[in-house]
């Protein structure tokens, strides 16, 4: 059993690792800020999330319980990486599109990193808050 | 302390920190040579995932569970830091 443990482990280090290379390779390997984007969004955090089952398989092959730290940074990895994407990609939108070129937002009114958010008297009963 | 781990998790332990390790320079890179602000939030945000993994890396190779904790701080930190920066480059301002 604890053999099976040790190879369990060792492939999803040798699956993590190459999906780490990968993401970090593409930061550098891509020609497009917006394919950029891609590689360490995606590649990066499945890798982190393959080096985090091999941790959690490990311990408990040394120490036979299950610990759930691993699944805690696993999930806030998770949950984070499409907010920074999203935030990164808008940042580049913003320095490099000029606004003319932006596509419209199906709203009355405009991007909101070059309008200013609606005043409060404005805002019709219901609607709900701008984030943030 | 545990002893060192066995020879079958030994040597995808190397390879994995050689691997993320290479990852962290190709970041390196990417900070010193990039062609506008959002690559470079982009290069250190991997940088941060990056390091989380050689944080776990090391406590898998020492035995020890001390390390997710600062892994855990650092994910966090790491995401309010991109956070920070990518509004700082939308707005001039972090808070308004």
């Amino acid at each position: 059993m604890t053999l099976f443990l040790d190879i369990v482990a060792g492939a999803a280090l040798i699956v993590a690792s190459i999906f780490g290379l990968v993401g970090s390779y593409g930061l550098v390997r891509l020609p497009d800020a917006m394919q950029r984007l891609h590689a360490p969004t995606k590649a990066t955090t499945l890798g982190v999330g393959g080096v985090l089952i091999a941790s959690m398989v490990y311990y408990y092959r040394q120490e036979g319980t299950l610990s759930f730290h691993e699944l805690m940074i696993t999930a806030f990895l998770i949950l984070t990486a499409p907010v920074t994407a999203n935030f990164i990609a808008k940042a580049h939108m913003h320095r490099n599109i000029p606004p003319e070129d932006l596509p419209p937002t199906g709203t009355d009114r405009g991007w909101a990193s070059f309008d200013d958010p609606p005043a409060i008297s404005e805002r019709t009963p219901g609607e709900p808050r701008d984030p943030i | 302390m545990n002893p060192t781990p066995s020879l079958i998790v030994a040597i995808p332990l190397i390879c994995a920190t050689a691997a993320f390790s290479l990852g962290l320079l190709f970041c390196l890179y990417r900070i010193a040579h990039a062609p506008g602000v959002s690559d470079r939030i982009l290069a250190l945000d991997t940088m941060v995932i990056n390091v989380i993994a050689l944080i776990v890396l090391y406590g898998m190779w020492l035995g020890s569970q001390v390390y997710f904790e600062a892994s855990i701080l650092i994910a966090m930190v790491g995401f309010v830091s991109t956070v920070a920066y990518c509004r700082f480059a939308l707005r001039g301002d972090i808070i308004e």
